[in-house]
């Protein structure tokens, strides 16, 4: 019978059945993290467990380290109680003989960075972390889901995962993108379209030409915001750009195991019968630079586009939070900060979109403050060879160390009350850049283009 | 029949609006903690108080929102939360399911929940009921007059003042698990052998799966 990705990498993993009807499904590589681990370590401890293989384990702190002072390690985190999280994640990974990425390496950064910059997330693989953006490392053909802490311990205990079957949807993106459209813009597209409980209960496929020719960082950008419209995984097939970006990295295989590997993984595509539960397109070509008005992030405008008038309590509640009136221009929302980074938007491509734009360029005087943090030591490394570092503060924006920084804002890097943020993550919930703060999330162009100009900016008219 | 059975009876409260998410369940600055408790008085923290949280603060210092309806002495000893679709978007924080438990919510009813919450849910006793947009308006009304509301969660019924309001499904096993609080991991590692026999096979099949970690760099 014919089968849809999602399909094959569940049959692949598929342990068995337990007497409920769920099914054990065996978990092929565990992210671990700082905030989401340290109760499922304890919970381990106080039941006499062990991991039951540590090998498919990999930690680096990301939440919480500050993207300043990096020097001073763990000292560095003013916070205390953020920094006695660092530091039994420190204890966790030495007690369990787990490889940890530490503060200190030049490999530490946002974990779903660090896992396909490392040849830890390969094609095929079942990903799990205690992190619902788990979803980015989908990109790569893998069925990747994030988890809650009870879960992470029974991963932990067991190297399986309990869980029922997801339905199939697939979302095929048609055409071709036009100039200063980026993937950031096709995921956010696709939230508006169905909303953010419109992917609840099933796996995402993204397909089409325009996801085709999609680099795997473009894809990743994508697959990460699927559980923004409500879907555990998001996946995209595997093809030549896949078998290009995996190889040569520090953990993926070579020699004869390559060989064999990419034979294994040619067979990572849904069937060409395949039958999806729902199946939607979006022509490509007619998919305009987004932004975020609200504090949900289907609450999404072309760049063109106007605040709309409030149809229920909640717009009603979102205006009223985000300060906006009914009826004005998206572009005539001024701007206080911006915010380039996150595990959605803070790879090295990335960085060069947003640097293409700034190159020569400076923030605009009314802009409080500009920040970019990358997602990786080696991506901050590649981005200082490349002389982006130069371009971004040249531009009069704060070159900070790798972290989740200002995405949810654990850290010290918050907004302040009131203002409203440029910015290139996932979420614009209520408080989740500082307390009070407004977050409009674009891509790393726009911000980039929006930062100059102090206000939002259609970049298709900017880059001409 | 219904007495016989009642998983717990209390007040609602309702919570008009759609796509709560678990951001606004339990802020951010209150995850760096390592425990599983004391998330309670941070429920809905941005909402409930005027001032800013964090950590270790003494909450009864604090600056009270009087207009968040958890703070309406009407709704003061509620442990039925009431709102609308998919509640408990957004990140997969168990610390969301902590803090209602904490405090001393026993169930919630919604139009539909994100998955990773419902998980959340059923792994820490925290029973979430799914129901049509009409009876959730039925139970709003009921929770605003101070009604009490009684779930049967053997039978699967809503009931109020001895009328039924509404059936609900929940899987069987599931059931059980708020009923009797298994051990989940404890179960599935009586499928140890299994799992090692698939780990068995997978190796063989996909050796690249298996390498070490640590000698690499």
């Amino acid at each position: 019978m014919a089968q849809t990705l999602y399909d094959k990498l569940w049959d692949l993993h598929e342990v068995g059945q337990r007497e409920d009807g769920t099914s054990l499904l065996y978990i092929d590589r565990h992210l671990i993290h700082e905030v989401t681990s340290p109760q499922a370590f304890e919970g381990l401890k106080l039941a006499g467990r062990e991991p039951w293989r540590i090998s498919a384990n990999i930690a680096t702190p990301d939440h919480n380290v500050p993207t300043t002072n990096r020097k001073e390690g763990i000292e560095g985190i003013e916070d205390e109680v953020a920094r006695l999280q660092v530091v039994t994640l420190d204890e966790n990974c030495k007690d369990n003989n787990i490889l940890q990425f530490d503060i200190h390496d030049r490999r530490q950064g946002i974990v779903h960075v660090v896992g396909p910059e490392q040849g830890l997330t390969l094609p095929g693989m079942t990903i799990v972390c205690g992190d619902s953006h788990t979803s980015t490392h989908g990109a790569l053909a893998t069925l990747s889901m994030g988890i809650g802490t009870s879960e992470v311990e029974h991963v932990l205990a067991t190297q399986c995962l309990k869980t029922s079957k997801l339905k199939n949807m697939r979302i095929k993106i048609s055409g071709e993108l036009q100039s200063g459209v980026s993937p950031k813009d096709v995921t956010l597209a696709v939230i508006g379209k169905i909303g953010t409980a419109g992917g609840t209960g099933y796996a995402i496929e993204y397909a089409g030409s325009v996801i085709e020719n999609m680099s795997i960082e473009g894809r990743m950008t994508v697959c990460n915001m699927a559980i923004e419209a409500g879907a555990r995984a998001g996946l995209v097939a595997y093809d030549s750009v896949t078998e290009e970006y995996v190889k040569g990295r520090p953990f993926a295989p070579s020699g004869d195991l390559w060989t064999d590997a990419v034979c294994q993984w040619k067979t990572l595509v849904s069937d060409k019968d395949a039958k999806f539960d729902r199946e939607i397109e979006i022509d490509g070509s007619l998919i305009a630079p987004q932004v975020t008005w609200g504090t949900s992030p289907e609450m999404v405008s072309d760049i063109d586009g106007l605040i709309p008038h409030p149809e229920n309590e909640s717009i009603e509640h979102a205006l009223d939070y985000m300060n906006l009136e009914p009826g004005k221009k998206i572009t005539d929302i001024q701007l206080d900060q911006v915010f380039i980074g996150s595990c959605t938007n803070s790879r090295i491509e990335d960085l060069r979109e947003a640097a293409k734009i700034l190159k020569g360029k400076k923030v605009s005087s009314s802009i409080k403050r500009a920040i970019v943090v990358p997602g990786s030591g080696l991506v901050s490394k590649q981005a200082v060879d490349e002389g982006l570092d130069t371009i971004f503060m040249d531009a009069g924006f704060e070159w900070r160390a790798p972290g989740c920084s200002m995405c949810l804002a654990m850290n010290p890097d918050q907004l302040g009350e009131g203002d409203h943020c440029a910015s290139t993550s996932n979420r614009n919930f209520e408080g989740r850049q500082g307390y009070g703060g407004r977050t409009h999330l674009v891509s790393p162009s726009t911000a980039a283009a929006s930062a100059v100009e102090g206000r939002f900016v259609d970049i298709r008219e900017f880059m001409s | 029949m219904k007495n016989t059975s009642v998983f717990h009876k209390g007040l609602g409260v309702p919570l008009d609006r759609d796509n709560i998410d678990t951001d606004q369940i339990i802020p951010k600055q209150f995850l760096k903690s390592i425990k599983k408790s004391g998330f309670g008085p941070n429920l809905f923290d941005a909402w409930r108080y005027n001032d800013e949280g964090y950590p270790g603060q003494d909450s009864e210092m604090r600056v009270i929102n009087e207009n968040f309806i958890l703070n309406n002495e009407k709704f003061k000893s509620s442990d039925i939360l009431i709102t609308k679709k998919n509640f408990g978007c957004g990140s997969s924080r168990e610390h969301a399911v902590w803090s209602l438990m904490d405090y001393g919510f026993k169930a919630v009813i919604a139009e539909s929940f994100a998955d990773i919450f419902l998980n959340n849910c059923f792994n820490n006793g925290l029973l979430p009921i799914a129901l049509t947009q009409s009876e959730i308006e039925i139970l709003m009304e009921l929770a605003e007059q101070g009604k009490e509301i009684e779930i049967d969660l053997e039978n699967q019924i809503i009931f109020s003042d001895e009328t039924q309001i509404a059936t609900f499904e929940i899987d069987p096993f599931q059931k059980k698990c708020i009923l009797e609080g298994l051990d989940e991991i404890g179960l599935s590692l009586t499928h140890s052998h299994q799992i090692k026999e698939f780990e068995k096979r997978r190796m063989s099949e996909s050796p690249w799966i298996f390498n070490n970690l640590d000698t690499n760099d």
